[in-house]
């Protein structure tokens, strides 16, 4: 069962991958891409990581696969002038993804895990803690400074984009509440006492 | 059974197909976020491999700060290529010339 696991999702990851590349329509690549990241995640429960599973569909599903959806709809893009030149950078690609498989390949092959290499772990999996439970604890212990760092890594990010894509557009009327709160009703306002009959 | 380097294997082919999707679609800067997207997935599958068979909780730890940094380039790239087809109604990679480089 394990083994038919593991091939299912790994084909699933592999094929919707290379369509993540080839296919012509770009709403079709991100979902595409949603498909190979959730068998990313199937294939983290199989290693029973269970929390980096959940994080990779909440977060890469949930936020970023979202985010390219919303980009690409949004842009009005001509996307078949954009595709046309593929044939022709096809046989150069496939030459240099040859070369780097067959050099990974290489590398996979004729590598083995050193015998003193259980010595050098830094945080041993603990027995008989789920996952979650684990991963927490050396989160929030060992490597507190790096979590810090990494969302201030997501604050940098989210400031500069709204930062590039806000603009302040001159033809449209916007609300200016400093302006409005500075308004002296002394100087805005006058009476007029309309006599009847007359009109102003 | 299942050993490492069936895992390594995959997360390989998929490093690989990031690397072509770069070059084929060299015109359209969506799809070259995305095959960066796929090579960092496969970095987390091969951190997350080593971490299960070698039984150190680091690997996964460290996923998931790839992670975090893949989120917020993916932001910044989206921000940049909205930006960039307000100014110039094209997301064609040819086309940035802007700074003259």
């Amino acid at each position: 069962m394990m083994v038919f696991s593991f091939y299912l999702f790994a084909t699933l990851v592999v094929v919707s991958g290379i369509m993540v590349v080839l296919a012509r329509n770009p709403v079709h690549s991100v979902l595409w891409l949603i498909l190979t990241f959730s068998s990313a995640a199937g294939l983290f429960i199989l290693l029973g990581a269970e929390f980096v599973a959940m994080i990779l569909v909440v977060v890469y599903v949930g936020a970023i696969a979202v985010l390219f959806l919303f980009v690409v709809m949004m842009l009005d893009v001509d996307f078949t002038a954009l595709k046309g030149e593929m044939a022709k950078y096809m046989p150069l690609a496939g030459l240099i993804a040859l070369v780097i498989l067959v050099q990974l390949g290489l590398a996979i092959g004729n590598w083995q895990i050193a015998p003193q290499a259980g010595d050098l772990r830094a945080a041993v999996t603990p027995e008989g803690i789920d996952n979650t439970r684990a991963l927490g604890l050396i989160l929030y212990d060992q490597y507190l400074y790096l979590f810090e760092a990494s969302s201030l890594v997501l604050l940098v990010a989210m400031i500069g984009a709204i930062m590039l894509t806000m603009r302040h557009r001159t033809d449209v009327k916007r609300q200016d509440a400093m302006a409005q709160m500075q308004r002296d009703p002394d100087v805005q306002l006058k009476l007029v006492d309309v006599k009847p009959g007359q009109g102003l | 059974m299942i050993g490492l380097e069936h895992y390594l294997g995959v997360a390989a082919v998929l490093f690989v197909t990031g690397i072509f999707g770069i070059f084929v679609n060299r015109k359209n800067v969506i799809i070259i976020l995305m095959s960066i997207e796929l090579i960092l997935l496969s970095v987390n599958i091969n951190l997350v491999a080593f971490s299960a068979f070698s039984g150190d909780l680091v690997g996964q730890v460290f996923a998931l700060f790839v992670l975090t940094v893949a989120a917020a380039e993916a932001s910044i790239g989206l921000a940049i290529l909205v930006v960039f087809f307000r100014n110039r109604g094209s997301i064609d990679v040819a086309d940035v010339n802007m700074l003259k480089g």
